[in-house]
Order: C-alpha cells, then sequence, then structure tokens
C-alpha cells in the first residue's frame, strides 16, 4: 500500500469508525474493478460516427452501435447482427435477416427497417456505399426481421462493405435516429451494441462514459475483433482525454488510468520500466507515411518531377525520424499496401527499393523543367509525425536544389489549405504529409488516398486511368487470385504515376497497467473481453 | 457609487462590441476549415464542401456576423459546431474547474507573495531579501508547463502525495477538489506571486521612507504593526492593481496548467476549439473571459476605496 492510500484509508477509517459504517472501502475498490479507465487517442468532440468520420469516433461507436457485420482478424466478414443471408444466383438480389432478441438502448427491438433506414443514411457518406447506391434498384424491409437489397449490377463486395472496419461503418441506429441528414449529426445515441453512451456524463473533450447493455446478447463465437461474441467484462468505461502525453505518463504510472491507446514513442522506455506497465503493438496493420504532391500544378504535374523525388527518398531517413531507432516498429514499404496482409505486394515497387540516387534525380528534375520555383510544402507542427516527416522533406528537397517554401503551421490549416486547387503561390501547395491506417490500406475498398479520378480524387488530384481500371477489376473480382492480380496491377500504375510515395511502414505502441487483462492487438481498441482485477 | 457602478456596467457594453467584432473578424480570416476538420481525412473534397454549406460557413461575412450578434443580444451563445451542445452548456461544464483554479491560485499567490514582499522590503539589502528576488527571476523564466512537470514528477510520481492529473468537484468533497488542485495552483501561481511579490517589495520600500512611518516608529509601534497595519495599507493600492492586471495572467496560464494536468477547465476548452476551428466556442468563452476581466478591474477600482479612504467615486 502506498503512503498516499495508507494516509487515506487511515483518515477514512478514522472518521468511519466514528460513525460506525466500515464497510465503504471494500466496495469502492469493487466499483472500481469494473470501472475500466482508457486514455483515447483523441479529443471524442462529437459522437455521430456517419457525420463526423474521425478514427476517434469510430472507436468509439463501436461501443454503442452494432453492424450487420464484423471483419475477424483476418479481415473476413463475418455475421454480427445477421443470422442468415441469401444471394441470388445473379448476384443482383441480397436478403438479410436480422438474428432474434437484439435491442435498442431505449428496449425497442431491433427492426429491419432500422437497418434500411441506417445502411441508407450510410451510403450517402461511404465510398463503398455510394458504389452501392449507385446501382441499387431498391432497399426494403420484407418484414420486421428481414430486408432486400436489389441491385442493377452484381456487386461482390457487399458483406465487406458492410462489416469493413473503415470509416464510417455500416452502424445500425433506430429509425428516427437514422432518418436524419448524413450531413447533419443525430441528437440522441442509442445503439443496441453492448454499451450504453452516458451523455448526462459527458464532458466533450474531457470525459465520455459508457456503461454495460445488459439486455445485449454477444454471438456465441469467440471474439476477434468486430466479429464473435462482445462480452463485456466490465461495467463502466470511461474515456478520459489528456492532450498531454508526459500527462497521460503519469497518470498511468501512478494508476489513475488502466490503458493508454496511444503512447508516445519516447515515453516507451519509462514505461517499460513499470512493473505493474504492461507495453505491446497496438495495431499490426500499422500506419503508410503518405508524402503527397499537388498534381495539378509544376513541377509536380510532370511525372517526371514526382519520379525524381521518388528516387531520392529515403524511407530509412522518414521512418527513423518518426518512430525513432527502434528497428522493430518500421519496415521500409515499396508498396500502396499494408504488409502481411493477403492482397499485399510490391509488384512495380523497385523505384523505392535500394540505394538512392540524388544525381540521376537532379537530371529528372531538370528535364521537367524545374527552374527554381519555390515549392510550398504545408507541415503540421501540432503532429508529432508530421512534423517529423516535413523536417525531413526539407532536407530532401533541399538536397535535390530546390527551392523549399517551408510553411509551418497547424493540422486545422493544412486541412483548410489542401482542399485549395489555387497555384502554390496563391493559397496553393505543393506538397503536404498526412499517414494512412493500414487498416485502411489492406485492399482498395476504403483506400481514397490512392484513387487516381482526377477532379473527383483525394486531395492532390492524380489523374491515371490506369490505376482507375485495376482499382475497378479488383471490386469486379470474385476470387482471391482475381484481386490479387488486380491489386498488383494497381500497385505498378500507381508507383508509376506516382499518386504519392508512401514514405514507409510504422508501427505504434500501446501501454496498459498490468491488473488490466485481454487487450488485443487491433486497428480498433476493442474492449470486449478485456477485465480488470 | 452606485452611480458609478451603473455607468461601469454600461460601460462594458462597447468594450464587448469591439472585443466581438475583433474576435468574430479575426477567426473569419484565419486559415482553417472545421468542415475539413468535421469531414476527416478520409472525406473527399466534396463532402467537405457539403459540410462548410451545412454549417453555414459559405455565408458572407455581415451575414454570418450579423446573425451570430443578434443571437449574442438575446443571451445565446450558439451552437457548438463539433459537439452540437450550446455553447453555455459547454462553459457550464467547465466554469468550476477553472474557478476553482483560479480562486486558489490568487488566494495562494497572495497569501505567499505579499507576506514575502513585505519581509524583502523589511530586511532590504539581506539575504532574505536577495532570496526572494532569486525566487522571482525564476517565477518569471521558469515557463508554467516545466513547473507543473517538476511538481507532478516529485509529489506525484515519486512522492505519490498527490494525483497527477484530473480534478474532483466540490461536491464530491473539500479534499479530493483540494487534492487536484494543489500542484496545478502552485505551477500557476509561480509567475504570478514574483510579480505581487516584486512590486509589494518596491511599492513597501517606498512607504517605509515616509514620515509617518518614522512617527509610529517613534511612538513605539512594534515592527509588526508598523508593517502590516501602516505601511502595508499605505501600500495596497498598486498592489491591488498589480492583482487584479495578474488575472490576465491566470486566465492564460490556465490554458497551459488544465492542458498539463488534464483538468476539464475553459483554457482547455479554448485551446482544443481553436485548433478545432469550433468558431461558436471559441468567440462566446473569449467574450467571457473578456467580460470577467473588465468585472476584475472594476473591483479593483471599488477596492481602492477601501484601502485609500481620500479616493471616492
Amino acid at each position: 500500500m502506498d503512503r498516499r492510500t495508507f494516509l487515506k484509508a487511515s483518515a477514512g477509517i478514522g472518521a468511519l469508525a466514528s460513525t460506525g459504517g466500515l464497510s465503504a472501502p471494500a466496495l469502492a475498490q469493487g466499483a472500481a474493478a469494473r470501472t475500466l479507465r482508457f486514455v483515447p487517442q483523441a479529443n471524442l468532440a462529437n459522437f455521430d460516427p456517419i457525420w463526423g468520420t474521425q478514427y476517434v469516433v469510430r472507436n468509439a461507436s463501436v461501443l454503442v452501435w452494432d453492424t450487420l457485420y464484423g471483419v475477424d482478424d483476418k479481415l473476413e466478414p463475418q455475421r454480427q447482427m445477421v443470422e442468415s443471408e441469401e444471394v441470388s444466383a445473379d448476384g443482383l438480389t441480397w436478403t438479410f435477416k436480422l438474428r432474434e432478441g437484439l435491442r435498442f438502448h431505449d428496449g425497442e427491438r431491433v427492426l429491419a427497417k432500422d437497418c434500411v433506414a441506417s445502411l441508407a443514411r450510410w451510403c450517402v457518406r461511404d465510398g463503398m456505399g455510394q458504389m452501392i447506391r449507385a446501382i441499387q434498384e431498391e432497399l426494403v424491409a420484407v418484414d420486421d426481421r428481414s430486408f432486400r437489397w436489389r441491385l442493377k449490377s452484381p456487386y461482390p463486395k457487399m458483406l465487406l462493405a458492410l462489416g469493413k472496419n473503415n470509416t464510417p461503418m455500416a452502424f445500425i441506429m433506430p429509425e428516427r435516429l437514422a432518418r436524419t441528414d448524413p450531413f447533419q449529426q443525430i441528437t440522441e445515441f442509442v445503439g443496441s451494441g453492448p454499451m450504453r453512451f452516458a451523455r448526462n456524463e459527458w464532458v466533450p473533450g474531457a470525459r465520455s462514459v459508457f456503461t454495460k447493455f445488459d439486455q445485449y446478447q454477444p454471438r456465441r463465437e469467440p471474439a476477434s475483433w468486430l466479429a464473435g461474441g462482445k462480452r463485456m467484462l466490465v461495467d463502466r468505461i470511461e474515456w478520459h482525454i489528456m492532450p498531454d502525453p508526459a500527462t497521460a505518463s503519469g497518470a498511468l504510472q501512478n494508476g489513475e488510468v488502466d490503458w493508454w491507446e496511444t503512447p508516445l514513442t519516447d515515453l516507451i522506455p519509462t514505461l517499460r520500466r513499470n512493473r505493474n506497465i504492461a507495453v505491446d503493438i497496438a495495431d499490426p496493420l500499422g500506419n503508410i507515411g503518405s508524402f503527397r504532391f499537388n498534381h495539378l500544378h509544376p513541377p509536380f504535374s510532370d511525372v517526371r518531377a514526382r519520379r525524381a523525388v521518388q528516387m531520392a527518398l529515403s524511407q530509412e531517413d522518414y521512418m527513423r525520424a518518426v518512430v525513432g531507432d527502434d528497428n522493430n516498429m518500421w519496415r521500409l514499404l515499396p508498396s500502396f499496401f499494408t504488409p502481411e496482409t493477403p492482397l499485399y505486394t510490391e509488384a512495380g515497387g523497385e523505384p523505392l527499393k535500394g540505394p538512392r540516387n540524388i544525381d540521376a534525380a537532379k537530371r529528372l528534375l531538370a528535364e521537367a523543367g524545374y527552374s527554381g520555383q519555390p515549392i510550398t510544402v504545408l507541415v503540421a507542427q501540432d503532429q508529432a509525425p508530421l512534423k517529423a516527416m516535413g523536417e525531413v522533406t526539407n532536407a530532401l528537397l533541399r538536397s535535390l536544389g530546390m527551392n523549399v517554401d517551408f510553411v509551418a503551421t497547424d493540422w486545422g490549416t493544412v486541412g483548410q489549405r489542401r482542399s485549395m486547387k489555387n497555384p502554390p503561390g496563391q493559397g496553393g501547395w505543393h506538397i503536404f504529409h498526412t499517414w494512412h491506417a493500414g487498416a485502411d490500406c489492406v485492399n482498395p475498398a476504403a483506400y481514397l488516398a490512392l484513387r487516381a479520378n482526377g477532379e473527383q480524387a483525394w486531395f492532390g488530384w492524380p489523374s491515371s486511368a490506369e490505376v482507375e481500371a485495376a482499382r475497378d477489376r479488383w471490386f469486379a473480382a470474385t476470387t482471391l487470385d482475381q484481386e490479387k492480380a488486380a491489386v498488383a496491377d494497381m500497385n505498378r500504375a500507381a508507383m508509376q504515376h506516382v499518386t504519392y510515395i508512401p514514405n514507409g511502414f510504422y508501427l505504434g505502441y500501446q501501454a496498459w497497467r498490468r491488473n488490466v487483462t485481454g487487450v488485443v492487438k487491433a486497428p480498433i481498441p476493442f474492449f470486449w473481453g478485456v477485465a480488470k482485477s | 457609487m452606485l452611480a458609478y457602478i451603473i455607468r461601469r456596467i454600461l460601460a462594458t457594453i462597447p468594450v464587448m462590441v469591439v472585443v466581438a467584432l475583433f474576435v468574430f473578424s479575426l477567426l473569419y480570416i484565419a486559415p482553417g476549415d472545421p468542415a475539413a476538420v468535421i469531414a476527416g481525412d478520409q472525406a473527399t473534397p466534396a463532402d467537405v464542401e457539403r459540410i462548410r454549406a451545412s454549417l453555414g460557413l459559405d455565408r458572407p461575412f455581415l451575414v454570418r456576423f450579423g446573425a451570430w450578434a443578434w443571437d449574442i443580444v438575446r443571451g445565446d451563445l450558439g451552437t457548438s459546431i463539433f459537439t452540437n451542445l450550446p455553447v453555455s452548456l459547454m462553459i457550464k461544464q467547465r466554469i468550476e474547474p477553472t474557478l476553482s483554479l483560479m480562486i486558489i491560485t490568487l488566494l495562494l499567490a497572495v497569501g505567499i507573495a505579499v507576506p514575502m514582499g513585505v519581509v524583502a522590503a523589511w530586511k532590504a539589502g539581506s539575504w532574505i531579501d536577495r532570496a526572494v528576488m532569486v525566487f522571482a527571476v525564476f517565477g518569471f523564466s521558469v515557463p508554467v508547463f516545466v513547473v507543473g512537470y517538476l511538481l507532478a514528477y516529485v509529489f506525484a510520481l515519486e512522492l505519490d502525495w498527490l494525483p497527477v492529473q484530473g480534478y474532483t468537484a466540490f461536491s464530491e468533497g473539500f479534499g479530493p477538489w483540494f487534492e487536484n488542485l494543489i500542484l496545478p495552483a502552485i505551477a500557476l501561481g509561480g509567475v504570478y506571486i514574483a510579480l505581487i511579490a516584486r512590486i509589494t517589495r518596491a511599492t513597501m520600500l517606498e512607504v517605509l521612507q515616509q514620515d509617518y512611518i518614522r512617527t509610529a516608529r517613534a511612538k513605539g509601534a512594534n515592527q509588526g504593526s508598523i508593517l502590516f497595519l501602516h505601511a502595508l495599507k499605505n501600500a495596497a493600492v498598486p498592489i491591488v492593481t498589480v492583482v487584479g492586471i495578474g488575472v490576465a495572467l491566470l486566465i492564460g496560464g490556465a490554458v497551459v496548467t488544465e492542458s498539463v494536468f488534464a483538468i476539464p477547465g475553459l483554457g482547455r476548452l479554448t485551446v482544443d476549439a481553436i485548433l478545432r476551428r469550433d468558431y461558436p466556442v471559441i468567440q462566446g468563452v473569449i467574450l467571457l473571459f473578456s467580460f470577467v476581466y473588465v468585472l476584475v478591474n472594476l473591483v479593483v477600482d471599488l477596492l481602492y476605496t477601501l484601502f485609500d479612504p481620500r479616493i471616492r467615486y
């Protein structure tokens, strides 16, 4: 027992002894053991997973809302709310039947009409949902437990769309909430997930609280990421927002919190030295760093200029800047896709392999017509990985003889400025950095950043018919071999086009108190199966 | 006096109008896009544009300002772009921790700094005086967050006497409430103590040279009553002025302190809102801080009459 607890207990016992009530400490300890205190990666400022697609919103939403399907740790969609599905021989009609006994937190049964309304709302905001909506004939409730989705053309990736972990996920809400405009927030947070959201205890930016939903019926199968039985072993989960990593580290060491989602790499040695704390990889799917070009304006409107940077770029430099000297936390990535996943390919990745060639890069840059104009690089100083990437980019471009306009700003400004298509000298940009969760890069389904559909593409607006054609082939593929072939083509085409440059693959840590068990490595912090003694 | 108070309160209206216009204009021209933050990194440019339109952020400046100003006049601080909660509710959730921190810091600072300054003036030129001045230099020089980290390391992590972070509401007990605030108050109070101690010392030195002090000594008054009854009372006006001005330091320092100690106060609310570009929250909180600061200055002016009966309004 530490000094503070002893002093408090002595004072408490003294006070309680005078009143005759000595049982409170045991009760308090029991309640504490059923409450899990978690420090999330970011502030949960809003709580509509369709309206706000940030990862932290999704991570909280999986507690409150359930999905029809959920991917397991092999990224295969498994039934969750669905009892069975039927697809017609021509692939045009999908009929889904819900499990019995599903209830929302307000006590109402989950009905097929709730699923219809929820999917209609999700389709507006999600890439795969938009594809389905484009070929939709009808989406109707057949009866209370069944609904039907009729399409104009087959969509083999239907179950993946409904069960993927990429945001926005296809969460099922009560019909009255799901009828909210997808570009407006819902006003109630009622779901059918294993936890309720304690709205009266929500202090946005400081604390969010979830309490166990006793009527939740988990599946019988063992839990595996978003699939299987979501059995809650704690009654209450408190999310404590701590913007300062040193404070979060101190709180974890002091036992004031139980689980920290994203500890800073620099603090890991300190946490490892504490025998009460366990440290391990958070998400085996990791992250892919991104060096993003603006394809609309010179010099990077010329593929030769982009290839010049590609042949000079050292992924090792970027990764050491981002994660430090722990070689277990990063690897070289001659690919746009997540390593050690079924579709991973290095086809066409030669430009990112082997020794870097600065001289050849300079020659290619000159061929592309670069003549010393300032290169505007947007660098978010309030995001540690991006700040590090920006410093390396500054050095890289200068080594190529480029004139760098280093714009040190915050992520909010980067977010606004990167959407501007103006020339860089008029408020636009040439380069910015970001990273993509590995879970979003396992296949083309939600990989917005790899699209090359020109003006409709993600920021940078790359345009490549070959990349888009390969993507379309993946969506149409019905076998794993077909998918692999399509992804290899997409990777090759994107490397040649230099859609963007992946500047490495890196992992992050998570840390928790040793009296907490059941923490798994996954792209989302899963609370089912987590217990606290 | 009452007329003076009423005049001063009415005078806050034009001040608030200027502050409101300035803040709104600054946010309008500042870079950043809340729609992009809301939409997230996976959103398309079209999504961002649609969200911007749904939030009314594509409307002209005068339309937006006019709508917001009209709401303010009706007592409505607006709704947060992100949380969809009323700004007034968000402020209400966060005001107690900030107020608690500021009050404890103020009491701590005045309680330590004034006696320090008095003793330093009394023992001018001695090692005590020099120690106080050295402390003042450190108080000004060492950033709040550095002091905060050091205090948390020593008293929370190493000695385990106090918590590292957090806030417990006053309604849950004085002990836990005070426990959570003592380290942040010390961290935040450092620069405040340094400032007040120096001003107290300087003012006291001047007052201790006055004839009436010599007269009091000649009449046999003890040192304590000379310092605290005769001298300090006459030195109080500049001290109170500095305490009032220092409230602005407290407000600014609270932002850093609340982040370091994870206190869910208005300071953190402001920082989060600025980083997200949650315009209604930023505007609402800054208006509140401005109003509080104006009121504090009024209270300071009124306190003058307590210490110097020659001052009457």
